[in-house]
């Protein structure tokens, strides 16, 4: 108030003060950005663009070309929406049961639905085949239910459900679980009904997280590639698929960088329409444990949605994951004379197989060696992708006009072809294509997105006027860097910290593309041997699967149990 | 612009061993050999070429032989390696138009024989063949009293109904070599074969993963449909990685006249190697005989070498057809588009 009134006697060095907070406040954000900005010329726009400018030709934009670009833009369109819609369906009530009620096996069953976005495309499928497919094991229960799976859109769907719930859960369940209760009850004391509830305090509130990671999933199913060819068919092609075929099948470099484009445009698009939504709906929310959140069921309609809906996730993701383990501990014997017959043999030869280097290959690799090499690139993708993706979403929590230009280029990495830009990549570094450096390069690109979008929302949700408070009241900033920040901050971090790892374990092109046939990971020795004949290389793919699952799955469960204590103390 | 700096320092001093290898009388040199995913080789070869020559082989895979020669076009003013192995004859004519190779005229070359040389200036020398074909589950015949098809007509014939999977030309190379067989054996007429295909229940799929273990019956996948386009080498393979030791080979190859197609692949130095003299002396050494008697394990092709020994189980169990359906490079180059497309209008419409 006094400085109200004192205005005019000091408005010169208000001013200059003013003009001292400006500049300072600008340099500031120039210096978040510095780091994140720079890498993604490095390793996003330029090589994009040097691939594009060599290739992008005007004299593609013919009518059969655009009628083609438009019938394949459309189908994406559809398959992407539809997919998200589903996963949606399935991810919005598990996020709830996961924020608000505890169960037995819940840790577990939510670090289950994690490990499917890790796992490389051909394991996924092998896994729906052995149980879905034609001599799966829903064919030898029931016999009489002929159907097919493979080769069909709703192949497609169901593995983009199952890839991509997790982000639902992660990311919309992170804000559930921070929503203050105390809202809840005040509304219920007013007398709103669930339904009202639902629709005027927890919907909104839940909004951006809702949106970031819609359109996280989106994005996924956008440029969906390997489930579309491995489960789909290439008579599903998406912009992604088309572009890949346009490059190394029927060589068309300038239609391909046309798709590109297309698919570029229309990333900026979503982008540019998310950060309008999140701009206006950002919440501040009380920094607060998890825990309090989350009870056990009490009513018996409680109890039936939390008994139905944790069987109904279990089997979603259990059956077709179980099958990778089944397959890599079992052998099929189909009976020569009766084909339909086939009896399970146990083995362990997969596993004692892996250890042998049979060939005298220079490429083997033991298993111990593609799981560190694989843990290597993934630890290096966290600590790189945190150290980008924190000043970035600083920078974004609070956007002025940079931020919301800046904003929108976030997305971008996730929208690109990944073809073209492996192209780019080989363009621009070829000369460093043998550095095992890149590697964690590419994945840092991938994950970052996810990265700042975890971030981001925790970090614009720390109550300002909480802090505030806490200074006023004597507590040192570390104090409140502590109290106020961490808690909420944590679980962000681990959120996004297991994003960029899981995402790094499971990635399969980028590291075919650079990596250095001495250095595979995993999913790259997975690979190699479903790339030949035989029983033993078929089951040594499905033991490496299984190894590659358990991974992940105790990464998963080690990081949650990191994340359950601690929280309510602070 | 301290961190930007930092992280291109970083980038440049990880990388700097193999972007500046300097050679010495002492220092290995280092030979950069580019290569597919599906190339593999003993520890022992690599290491009697290292010892040899004073060498460092370091082997980059670009994934499969058709992105590793579009990497190698696009970045041929800059060269990522000395050496590229593993073009076919089906990529042979776009590599020699894109102009990546020296010519070099290895003399180990008089021992090969003049049908696997397709490069008369001898950019690209032969280094290995194998053959696409059809294999069949040999129980599934046999319990059902189905004689096994001769030709690529048989297969239109209704006992063979539904028995057959191939993999979509526009996805995979494998499928791509029997699409040439057909337009090898029935010239312009081949949509018409594969109309009658279509009507007689052939599947296809995307890639020969999962045509192999996906649908085919012998695999370990066990799949609907008894007949896989595959190689002529994979009943030799299902015995060498089969899970109990068998005496015969669960599979077998298809093997009348025009089933079948070869493909040879070639090696090649790169435009702008600053190691030529140590490039020439791995191509001499590909085409010795002790690389040629390693290749049919690590990699289950044929060594073009004509007095390389073959391995037990290549002599037991793997099939070559007498009479593969040829086509010339150039011809391939020139309609492979065209094919592929009439294909997908017939088959996937």
């Amino acid at each position: 108030m006094s400085r109200i009134l004192n205005h005019r006697d000091t408005e010169d060095t208000e001013i200059l003060n003013n003009l001292r907070v400006f500049v300072s406040l600008w340099l500031a954000r120039i210096l978040l950005w510095l780091v994140p900005l720079s890498f993604l010329v490095l390793a996003f726009f330029y090589p994009l663009s040097r691939i594009l400018s060599l290739t992008f030709n005007p004299q593609a934009l013919t009518a059969e070309n655009l009628l083609l670009a438009s019938r394949v833009l459309l189908f994406t369109f559809y398959q992407a929406t539809l997919s998200t819609l589903l996963t949606l369906l399935l991810g919005l009530p598990s996020a709830y049961l996961f924020a608000h009620y505890d169960f037995r096996g819940k840790s577990v069953l939510r670090a289950l639905t994690a490990v499917p976005f890790m796992l490389p495309t051909v394991v996924v499928a092998a896994g729906f085949s052995a149980l879905l497919g034609p001599r799966g094991l829903l064919y030898t229960l029931f016999p009489l239910a002929s159907f097919s799976f493979t080769g069909t859109l709703s192949a497609i769907l169901i593995a983009h459900v199952f890839y991509n719930t997790t982000i639902i859960i992660r990311v919309a369940g992170n804000a559930l679980s921070s929503l203050d209760p105390k809202l809840e009850a005040a509304a219920r004391s007013l007398g709103a009904d669930s339904w009202r509830l639902w629709w005027n305090v927890t919907f909104p509130l839940l909004r951006p997280a809702l949106l970031a990671a819609s359109l996280l999933v989106f994005l996924f199913d956008f440029t969906s590639f390997g489930v579309i060819l491995l489960l789909g068919g290439s008579q599903f092609a998406t912009l992604e698929v088309e572009i890949y075929l346009r490059v190394l099948r029927l060589p068309n470099l300038p239609l391909a960088a046309l798709l590109s484009v297309i698919q570029l445009i229309c990333t900026i698009l979503f982008s540019i329409l998310y950060s309008h939504f999140v701009s206006r709906s950002t919440i501040q929310t009380a920094p607060r444990s998890a825990e309090s959140n989350i009870r056990k069921p009490k009513t018996l309609r409680e109890k039936i949605f939390v008994a139905a809906f944790a069987i109904l996730l279990a089997s979603f993701f259990i059956l077709p994951l179980s099958a990778l383990p089944l397959r890599s501990l079992f052998r099929l014997e189909a009976d020569r004379g009766q084909r339909g017959e086939i009896q399970y043999g146990f083995t362990t030869d997969y596993y004692s197989e892996l250890f042998i280097n049979r060939r005298d290959s220079i490429f083997y690799v033991p298993p111990i060696q593609a799981t560190v090499n694989s843990l290597g690139y993934a630890g290096a993708t966290v600590v790189l992708s945190l150290l980008l993706g924190f000043p970035a979403a600083f920078a974004l929590a609070k956007p002025t006009r940079l931020e919301r230009i800046l904003d929108p280029l976030i997305m971008l990495p996730l929208g690109s072809s990944a073809v073209m830009l492996g192209l780019g990549f080989i363009l621009s570094y070829g000369a460093w294509l043998t550095s095992p450096l890149l590697v964690p390069f590419a994945h840092t690109l991938v994950a970052l997105p996810f990265v700042i979008r975890t971030l981001q929302p925790a970090i614009a949700s720390i109550p300002q006027r909480l802090r505030q408070a806490a200074s006023s009241l004597g507590a040192s900033p570390l104090e409140v860097w502590k109290n106020i920040d961490l808690p909420i901050l944590r679980r962000a971090t681990l959120a996004a910290g297991t994003f960029a790892f899981t995402i790094s374990l499971g990635e399969f092109g980028a590291t075919l593309l650079i990596a250095r046939p001495e250095y595979p990971t995993i999913p790259v020795a997975i690979e190699r041997f479903l790339s030949q004949p035989g029983g033993l290389n078929y089951g040594q793919a499905m033991a490496m699967g299984t190894i590659l699952m358990m991974l992940t799955l105790t990464s998963i469960l080690l990081i949650e149990k990191i994340r359950i204590p601690g929280t309510g103390e602070f | 612009m301290k961190h930007f700096l930092l992280l291109t320092l970083m980038l440049l001093a990880a990388c700097s061993p193999a972007a500046t290898a300097t050679p010495q009388s002492t220092e290995p040199q280092t030979l950069t050999v580019m290569t597919h995913d599906s190339f593999s080789i003993s520890e022992g070869v690599v290491k009697s070429f290292e010892e040899a020559n004073n060498a460092k082989l370091v082997f980059l895979k670009s994934g499969d032989a058709g992105a590793v020669l579009n990497k190698a076009i696009l970045t041929k003013d800059a060269p990522l390696a000395d050496v590229l192995f593993g073009v076919d004859n089906t990529f042979l004519s776009r590599a020699l138009e894109g102009d990546i190779f020296e010519a070099y005229e290895s003399p180990a070359l008089s021992e090969i024989p003049d049908t696997f040389k397709l490069d008369e200036s001898n950019r690209a020398l032969p280094v290995d063949y194998g053959d696409v074909c059809i294999n069949y589950d040999k129980a599934y015949f046999a319990d059902n009293n189905l004689a096994v098809p001769q030709s690529l007509e048989d297969l239109t014939r209704p006992e063979y109904q539904d028995l057959l999977v191939v993999e979509n030309p526009a996805t995979s190379s494998t499928g791509l070599a029997f699409l040439l067989a057909t337009t090898a054996h029935f010239g312009d007429s081949f949509t018409e074969y594969w109309q009658a295909l279509k009507d007689n229940g052939v599947v296809v799929v995307d890639g020969w993963e999962t045509a192999y273990y996906t649908n085919f019956s012998a695999s370990s996948g066990h799949g609907p449909q008894p007949m896989v386009v595959s190689y002529g080498t994979s009943p030799a393979v299902e015995v060498v990685f089969a899970e109990k030791p068998m005496d015969d080979a669960p599979t077998a190859s298809v093997l009348g006249p025009n089933t079948c197609f070869r493909q040879i692949e070639f090696v090649g130095i790169l435009k702008g190697t600053q190691n030529r003299s140590l490039a020439e002396k791995f191509v001499d050494f590909m085409l010795s005989k002790q690389f040629q008697e390693d290749v049919p394990l690590q990699m289950f092709v044929y060594p073009v070498h004509p007095n390389a020994a073959l391995p037990d189980p290549f002599i037991k169990y793997a099939q070559a057809p007498e009479q593969p359906a040829v086509l010339a490079p150039d011809v391939i180059a020139e309609k492979r588009d065209a094919w592929i497309q009439a294909w997908t209008d017939v088959v996937m419409k």
